[in-house]
């Protein structure tokens, strides 16, 4: 059964009430402008979809709100601190210890284990739980998968592995790119639906770029890209 | 610290996944380390008995009075400067030597004995000071020297440390008794002397030398030793090879962990010390089996290593190897050092990734065309670099950056003529289109194994022409040189002239063999005199010479110098040798084998200039159906020990087994060598064979089976080595005549003619097909026993 609806106990990372305040920002890979002036804030628990065609920027922005690249101008605050601005050992640390990504291609650690996958990031963070992964792999339905490895799953497991390691540092903002972008559209559905349950449960944020206008509708926000400007809120 | 080791263990578990993977790695390591310290424990254990040997008596502290012309010091020289107070204690030395061994005696006054000289201890309570002193006296050698082939009749033995190898400590009467010589060798000198007495240098004539800080045998074994450090070096470079492989693929399949790391907030700083952190420890595991493995090799070739520097350089060391806890601490730093430059490139890619790139799991292994290129206009710098060193290049540190220059220019071209080459090798069908193609995408994966391989090829290649061309004309060089019929050792110069004049008779001549040892620009060298005898103007080719270089030896006035005093100190026919007085050099003779400056004279010259030296070896002419029986006779009538008379082809098999005994450790290490290459190919075919499936899985999805597909990877493999080793043949001939041509000249002083072996290339083809056919086979079965579903896994995966 993949869906449960036993509340899980958030954890408070707030300092102050917006989750993430991109303003103003601009980026562009040689000539060709990426983002162009996108400016998003987002309120904690808030889980806010963005669409926009090939190409538009979409996966950009994301990077950029997680602190895995860097805008030419403009600001990303997370937590009210700019994570545009920092060295990458603090970003680095910021993404650690505030933000769960969840990528298209998965990205899990093939010689890892499920369940050590599952506890990989909690434990860069200091703040492993060997309880609250437990739970999360029994609410994802990987219980009985833990010893296994990432090459031994579907890829519908394989998301649920690395939703899990996303929330299981109780993380106050996930970032999902596309997460059932490799998945068919039933399995695709389930999955969205464990994340947005246990994102609701944990109290984290979230940001999710999707091609969906279905699964965009199923998020309380939505925005759209074209072409490195965002079109509506 | 949590993060750390969370990062460690993440990283880490890639080997408990893929143990072939670590094992490969570890094997590389462990092996470099093996024969890098393997070599080094060898040149340390023999510098360790040179240094014994010349700290011998405090010869590399103590000062020493001796004649400027070699000879012994009077009795009442030495007696006159103690009478007026000096310092000075005497020594006699010499060597014992008959058919069963030899022995070099060095005879002592303990009563005199400087302090610093450090002899052995004479006044612990269980030492028989009284035999030490009275006839028939005691000899103090070591346990190794006393279970080795020793003289007959000597004085009782005592174990005692602290005395050189091959050598005893006895007291000087006993010395002088057994050596036959009453007068002191030399007299050594307190550094302290009574206060208020002038200078001792102007209280005598003899010579005041200055203690040796290196002495003779140590720089006469430079270059062997400096040979070995190379071959050394090789090996541990190729072994390198092997790591920097293993640690390219582990990168390669950790990239996309490694970045999954980072964007899960792991600093960049953290990645880097944690693939550090589990680098060094893996090197510290295959450092510790590298050098039980070193000091299990060096043990293997120690043996043979004594009797070559015995054979070749006359320096004695006991063959038995000690363990030395500084080797071992350095051979473990060399590891950390080879394993951290085979890593260097890694890291620097993972420093560069960028954390949001797509993971491209052959980048490793398609080096761009511009790479190639560049390696390639390296490779022309390098090899005009070399022919710099080879046409104006001085000293024998010159000719070994000739080599590597040379070797590594080879190296780095491999890759452009290898792509060149399958440019142009014509296709009969798509297929046979594609394997080509497929071949030249390959050959920027396997490069380094191949450079791995063409550098053991051309190093075997190189080093097997030297030692052929050598091996042939020091046989031609012999059977010249050993012109007569019989070789006869006597037990002494009066046996020796009793025997010659008893069968001067019934014989064609009899050739007295008779040397002294004198010091030439400085250096050890020997003086030979000879009768004027139609013999030695057949058999010794001369390689200059003056007109009538034999008549004008014959009159006294003139000596023929051997090829290394002449080349060492640039003389030719014309220059007047300091010796006797001053004598012009007639001729130079080639002298292959020996290290040392020699010197032929008359034997009345020679008698004048050295009266203590008489024959106890002479050779005899004689018809060659007599010898036998002449042999007989001086065994039967004058009771001479059956080795005393040695006929002609035993001097011969003596000489090619001291001959063989030389290159034996070469050989050794060649065959290691050869070895190392072959696991560098096969860590790098099982490298692809992980990375190529993406490139497979189409090719037998429309049509080829994996058994085809398993069989070209073994054939490619086989052609890849074809062809590496068509290139390895003029490397290996440019390296023999580098070798030939400037490294013998340097470091032995005779150059010799370069000869051809191609039945040695034959056989060398036949293993390096070996290796990489056994390198291929195992990769090649695994794709042809692949299942089909991990095949179609390749095109789920590929999205």
């Amino acid at each position: 059964m993949l869906v449960a609806n036993r509340p899980i106990a958030a954890k408070s990372n707030g300092m102050t009430n917006t989750l993430l305040d991109i303003r103003d920002i601009h980026k562009s890979y040689g000539d060709v402008a990426v983002l162009s002036g996108v400016s998003i804030g987002m309120e904690p628990r808030q889980t806010l979809a963005l669409t926009g065609e090939s190409g538009s920027g979409k996966s950009t922005l994301l990077h950029l709100a997680g602190g895995l690249d860097q805008p030419e101008s403009g600001q990303v605050l997370l937590q009210g601190r700019d994570i545009g601005t920092m060295d990458d050992a603090a970003r680095a640390k910021a993404r650690r210890d505030h933000v769960g990504l969840i990528f298209q291609q998965f990205n899990l650690v093939p010689s890892l284990s499920v369940a050590a996958n599952i506890a990989l990031q909690a434990r860069l963070a200091g703040r492993h739980d060997a309880d609250f992964c437990a739970e999360l792999a029994d609410r994802l339905g990987l219980a009985d998968l833990t010893n296994r490895f990432p090459e031994q799953l579907s890829g519908g497991q394989q998301q649920r592995v690395a939703i899990a390691r996303a929330l299981a540092p109780r993380p106050a903002l996930i970032l999902a790119d596309e997460p059932t972008g490799n998945l068919d559209e039933d399995t695709g559905d389930a999955v969205l639906s464990l994340l947005l349950d246990l994102v609701s449960d944990t109290g984290a944020g979230l940001l999710m770029v999707t091609h969906s206008p279905r699964l965009a509708a199923r998020l309380s926000h939505r925005i759209h890209l074209s072409r490195g400007v965002l079109e509506g809120a | 610290m949590n993060m750390l080791y969370t990062a460690v263990l993440s990283l880490s578990s890639h080997w408990r996944h893929r143990p072939g993977q670590l094992a490969m790695l570890a094997i590389g390591l462990a092996l470099a380390t093996a024969l890098w310290s393997g070599v080094q424990a060898i040149n340390a254990e023999a510098r360790g008995a040179y240094d014994r040997a010349a700290a011998i008596l405090g010869q590399d502290q103590l000062s020493r009075l001796e004649r400027a012309d070699g000879r012994s010091v009077p009795l009442a020289d030495y007696l006159a400067l103690r009478a007026a107070g000096y310092l000075v204690s005497p020594v006699i030395s010499g060597e014992l030597r008959d058919s069963a061994g030899r022995l070099r005696i060095l005879g002592i006054d303990p009563l005199t004995t400087p302090e610093a000289a450090q002899g052995p201890a004479l006044d612990s309570d269980d030492f028989d000071l009284a035999a030490f002193f009275t006839n028939p006296g005691l000899l103090l050698v070591t346990e190794a020297t006393a279970s080795g082939s020793l003289p007959t009749n000597l004085p009782p033995l005592a174990i005692a440390e602290d005395v050189p190898p091959a050598a005893a400590i006895t007291d000087i009467s006993t010395a002088a008794r057994l050596l036959g010589q009453t007068d002191p060798s030399y007299l050594l000198v307190s550094p302290t002397q009574p206060f208020g007495l002038p200078a001792i240098t102007e209280a005598t004539e003899l010579t005041l030398s200055a203690p040796d800080t290196a002495n003779d045998i140590s720089r006469l074994t430079d270059s062997f030793h400096l040979n070995l450090t190379a071959f050394g070096l090789l090996s541990f470079g190729v072994g390198l090879f092997i790591v920097h492989a293993a640690i390219g693929l582990a990168f390669e399949q950790r990239r996309a962990a490694i970045r999954t790391l980072r964007a899960l907030g792991t600093p960049l700083r953290t990645v880097l010390l944690a693939l550090s952190l589990e680098l060094a420890l893996i090197a510290f595991i295959a450092g510790i089996i590298g050098i039980l493995l070193g000091y299990l090799i060096a043990a293997a070739l120690m043996p043979g290593v004594a009797g070559t520097l015995r054979g070749l350089y006359g320096a004695d060391i006991e063959g038995i190897l000690r363990f030395d806890p500084v080797w071992a601490i350095s051979a473990l730093l060399i590891t950390w050092l080879g394993a951290g430059a085979a890593a260097v490139q890694a890291m620097i890619r993972t420093t560069r990734m960028p954390l949001l790139a797509p993971a491209l799991p052959r980048a490793w292994a398609q080096a761009s065309g511009r790479a190639i290129r560049l390696q390639a206009l390296a490779a022309l710098a390098l090899f005009a670099l070399a022919g710099g060193l080879a046409l104006f290049g001085q000293g024998l540190i010159a000719a070994f950056l000739c080599l590597a220059a040379l070797l590594i220019g080879s190296a780095l071209c491999l890759p452009a003529l290898m792509t060149a080459a399958l440019k142009i090798l014509p296709t009969r069908n798509a297929f046979s289109e594609w394997v080509l193609a497929d071949t030249r995408q390959q050959i920027p994966g396997l490069s380094l194994a191949l450079m791995a391989l063409l550098l053991a090829l051309s190093a075997n290649i190189g080093v097997s022409t030297m030692v052929g061309s050598f091996r042939t004309t020091f046989l031609g060089w012999l059977d010249q040189r050993l012109a007569s019929e019989l070789y006869v050792t006597a037990a002494d110069p009066a046996e020796a002239a009793f025997l010659m004049e008893a069968i001067r008779d019934d014989v064609d001549a009899i050739l007295p063999i008779v040397s002294a040892d004198q010091r030439l620009y400085d250096r050890p060298a020997q003086v030979f005199g000879i009768i004027d005898h139609p013999t030695y103007r057949a058999a010794w080719p001369l390689l200059a010479q003056t007109s009538d270089p034999w008549d004008q030896l014959a009159t006294g006035n003139a000596a023929l110098i051997n090829e290394q005093l002449a080349r060492r100190e640039n003389l030719s026919p014309g220059d007047i040798l300091p010796l006797a007085g001053g004598l012009p050099i007639v001729g130079v003779y080639s002298d292959y084998g020996n290290p040392n400056g020699q010197a032929i004279v008359s034997l009345n010259r020679f008698t004048e200039t050295f009266p203590d030296a008489q024959p106890f070896r002479f050779a005899i002419r004689i018809n060659p159906d007599d010898a036998p029986q002449i042999a007989t006779r001086l065994r039967e009538e004058f009771g001479l020990p059956p080795d005393a008379v040695t006929n002609q082809a035993q001097v011969k098999a003596f000489s090619i087994d001291v001959f063989d005994q030389t290159f034996r450790v070469t050989g050794a290490l060649n065959i290691l060598t050869l070895g190392v290459a072959g696991i560098a190919l096969l860590t790098s075919l099982l490298t692809l064979a992980n990375l190529r499936l993406p490139q497979l899985a189409p090719i037998w999805a429309v049509g080829t089976s994996r058994a085809t597909l398993a069989r070209v990877e073994l054939l490619r493999a086989l052609g890849l080595a074809i062809l590496t080793f068509v290139f390895a043949l003029p490397v290996g001939l440019a390296l023999a005549w580098v070798l030939l041509a400037l490294v013998n000249v340097e470091a032995f002083g005779w150059r010799l003619p370069m000869q051809l072996f191609p039945s040695d290339w034959a056989r060398l083809f036949a293993l390096a097909l070996l290796a990489a056919g056994l390198a291929a086979l195992g990769p090649a079965l695994r794709l042809a026993r692949i299942p089909p579903a991990r095949l179609t896994q390749i095109f789920a995966q590929e999205r």
